[in-house]
């Protein structure tokens, strides 16, 4: 265990204020908008204090509309600035979804490099918070099918810290998942020292039997799992994807070289996902390290159920040992 | 803000003859003379011409689609020359002659609808008059102009009162448009920060088959007074209707008055697209009213009224059939893209798995080469 005295212990939410704040400082191109985000700080206080320091100009509490968010947002990048749009809940996303796909995703492509789209997109999403319907999805997989975005999603407060300051700085638009749930438990943010490149996965437990994947809120769900296995003689890696796209596929082709077996798992719904993706380049790319199929938990095909049943529909510890232990019996 | 009747300056006949709610306009014509009214004719007769061409080059398979602009000439170029050299255009896909006015190639526009490009000209580029990209997505734009006016805002070009620097968007969009949610939320944006926008409506009667009576059982240019954006509507096809109501405002749009909405009353006297039949849906008695309001021959009629005689005509005519000659030979002579421009700028920065397409590609096609170089190196290698 590290004994910097740098380290702070902040809740994610915490995390990603602080690194929009120094945002907001490095550059005075960066500006954010959206819903509540101002006085209030936004829904889940990811910007609070952020207007007060800044001032409206530049923390701008926008009307009711996620087209018209995304698509000034455009307007402001093609006049060289930076926006950091917040969408309230992964399920309101949808109203902006031909802003992001038919527009800020391609007019870099249309534009023939004149000019650039260095929007960022905040997204908080997924499950485990009990909300009510809209209010836990995990949207991924509609954007991840699109040319020309790129999509990342920290999975603690100190990638939080330091990946949203290295979305706003890319150039290309960049959707941000923030996975909900870790909002509020503490981990260590190291201010000095610069986190990962954006689109490296990261390997978080390393083991020898078995290969675990996920994003987000997930990670914390397979070193859970990971640490269950152990008791039962079972040794497992665990990857932190961190970017969904591009992948980094390095650390994951490397692991499962190593393990030969593999269990993608994500909160999102699994027909046409991320992890499908994944499952299909590891076994066209590490089909002669397997001594399993490569295996996927997901949520259900269904639409995200009442809260009172989300413990069901979302993939906990005990759903992800389970596959572990299909893939073991091989 | 009252409820004021349409704006024209020209009869259909070409007489000047103001309608009582032109008089607040009246003075902006003091900013053109003759030399101007020469040219707004020089360049809708181009316009037109060109428009002809592209109809022409689409029939004989140069082009996959044309989008024709003929009977809009005069709203759009009596409301490009109101813009200033700072202002930013973002056009919808038909505003063929606000391009030319700005000063693109609109050779770009053949490209485009060739399948050659999806952009055409580079509006970063000062000598493309801030001339925005096209967009096919109806509406999409108008939320791009009024983000960029916000952006001008914080710049500091709106309101300073300095007439070479203060700055507005100019945004174009159709009937069709004005049903689609996202110009509705430009409304609420632009009205919310009070950006320095003119929304132009060209309300040309039809949304390729689907009359202007289906999109709204009122008056388009009221669609925007209950969004806090002040309106009005004008004879579209006038073209000092157009310029003056533009130019008024506009000033105010930089002043930092806020948005404005103009609905110009014009008539789409072609087919939506070539790939449209109109003989299906239009109503010939409606085509001939508008026929007769032509902008260009009314203005004709106006500048005749004023001393021009048959020599500035002719010599118009040849230009344009000129610019037309020049258009078709510079279509026949252009060749396909590189393939690279599937690839390039889809995203700004390195991307691994664009770049690995691009190179699998390359091989791809290189394992076809049976040219005698490649085979005699396969014939040394092996």
């Amino acid at each position: 265990m590290s004994t910097e005295t740098t380290l702070d212990e902040l809740p994610m939410a915490k995390a990603l204020n602080a690194g929009l704040r120094q945002a907001l400082a490095d550059d005075p191109k960066v500006l954010l908008m959206g819903e509540d985000i101002g006085p209030l700080g936004g829904v889940f206080r990811v910007t609070e204090g952020l207007q007060a320091e800044f001032g409206k100009e530049r923390v701008v509490d926008t009307p009711l509309a996620e087209s018209g968010i995304i698509g000034t947002a455009i307007g402001l990048a093609l006049r060289g600035y930076r926006p950091v749009c917040e969408i309230q809940f992964d399920g309101f996303i949808y109203p902006g979804f031909d802003q992001i796909t038919s527009q800020l995703a391609k007019l870099t492509n249309r534009g023939g490099g004149a000019f650039s789209m260095p929007v960022v997109i905040r997204v908080p999403y997924g499950g485990h918070i009990g909300a009510v319907e809209h209010h836990q999805e995990s949207p991924e997989a509609y954007f991840a099918h699109t040319p020309g975005l790129r999509l990342v999603s920290p999975s603690t407060p100190n990638d939080a810290y330091w990946m949203i300051q290295e979305a706003i700085a890319s150039n290309d638009p960049v959707m941000f998942f923030e996975p909900k749930s870790r909002y509020w438990p503490k981990g260590p943010v190291d201010f000095t020292a610069s986190a990962a490149p954006l689109h490296a996965s990261r390997i978080v437990r390393t083991g020898t039997d078995v290969t675990l994947v996920g994003h987000g809120a997930m990670v914390s769900v397979l070193l859970q799992a990971a640490e269950v296995a152990q008791g039962e003689g079972v040794s497992v890696e665990v990857v932190d994807l961190r970017s969904l796209s591009p992948v980094d596929y390095g650390p994951i082709l490397d692991s499962v070289t190593k393990t030969g077996r593999i269990v993608v798992a994500q909160e999102a719904s699994g027909f046409v996902s991320v992890g499908s993706e994944i499952a299909a380049t590891v076994a066209e790319r590490a089909f002669y390290s397997l001594e399993a199929p490569v295996l996927r938990v997901s949520g259900f095909d269904t639409p995200f159920p009442p809260a009172k049943l989300e413990t069901l529909f979302l993939p906990d510890a005990d759903r992800v040992l389970e596959a572990v232990d299909r893939a073991m019996a091989y | 803000m009252t409820d004021s009747p349409t704006v024209r300056f020209l009869t259909a006949g070409g007489a000047f003859e103001p309608t009582p709610g032109a008089e607040e306009y009246a003075s902006y014509l003091e900013r053109i003379g003759e030399t101007e009214l020469r040219r707004f004719y020089r360049d809708m007769a181009v316009v037109r011409r060109f428009d002809q061409e592209g109809t022409n080059l689409q029939r004989q398979g140069q082009m996959a689609l044309w989008v024709p602009s003929h009977g809009q000439e005069g709203a759009q170029v009596g409301s490009a020359y109101a813009a200033r050299p700072q202002d930013h255009i973002f056009p919808s896909y038909r505003e063929h002659a606000v391009g030319l006015v700005r000063g693109i190639d609109v050779l770009a526009i053949v490209e485009l609808l060739r399948g050659n490009t999806h952009g055409g000209w580079d509006p970063t580029d000062p000598s493309n008059g801030n001339f925005h990209g096209y967009c096919l997505v109806i509406g999409s734009h108008s939320l791009h102009a009024t983000g960029y006016a916000m952006g001008l805002q914080r710049d500091g070009l709106v309101g300073t009162g300095d007439p070479e620097v203060d700055s507005a968007v100019l945004a174009y969009f159709g009937d069709g448009a004005t049903s689609q949610g996202d110009v509705s939320e430009a409304f609420v944006f632009s009205a919310s920060s009070q950006t320095p926008n003119v929304f132009f409506l060209q309300n040309n009667h039809w949304a390729i088959s689907v009359p202007v009576t289906v999109q709204s059982r009122t008056p388009l240019y009221l669609r925007s007074r209950g969004f806090g954006v002040p309106s009005v509507q004008i004879d579209g096809n006038d073209v000092l209707a157009s310029y003056a109501v533009t130019a008024k405002h506009l000033d105010e749009a930089r002043a930092g008055h806020g948005p404005q909405f103009i609905e110009a009353l014009t008539y789409r006297v072609g087919a939506h697209t070539s790939s449209d039949d109109p003989t299906k849906y239009a109503d010939q008695a409606q085509h001939d009213l508008w026929v007769s309001r032509d902008p260009i021959i009314r203005l004709e009629k106006y500048l005749r009224s004023l001393g021009e005689g048959d020599a500035f005509f002719a010599e118009v005519a040849a230009e344009a059939e000129d610019f037309a000659a020049d258009i078709r030979h510079r279509t026949l002579a252009l060749t396909p893209p590189d393939k690279a421009l599937i690839f390039d700028n889809v995203y700004s920065e390195p991307h691994p798995v664009v770049t690995e397409q691009k190179q699998w590609l390359e091989r791809y096609e290189a394992s076809f080469d049976t040219s005698p170089e490649a085979s005699s190196v396969t014939k040394e290698q092996a």
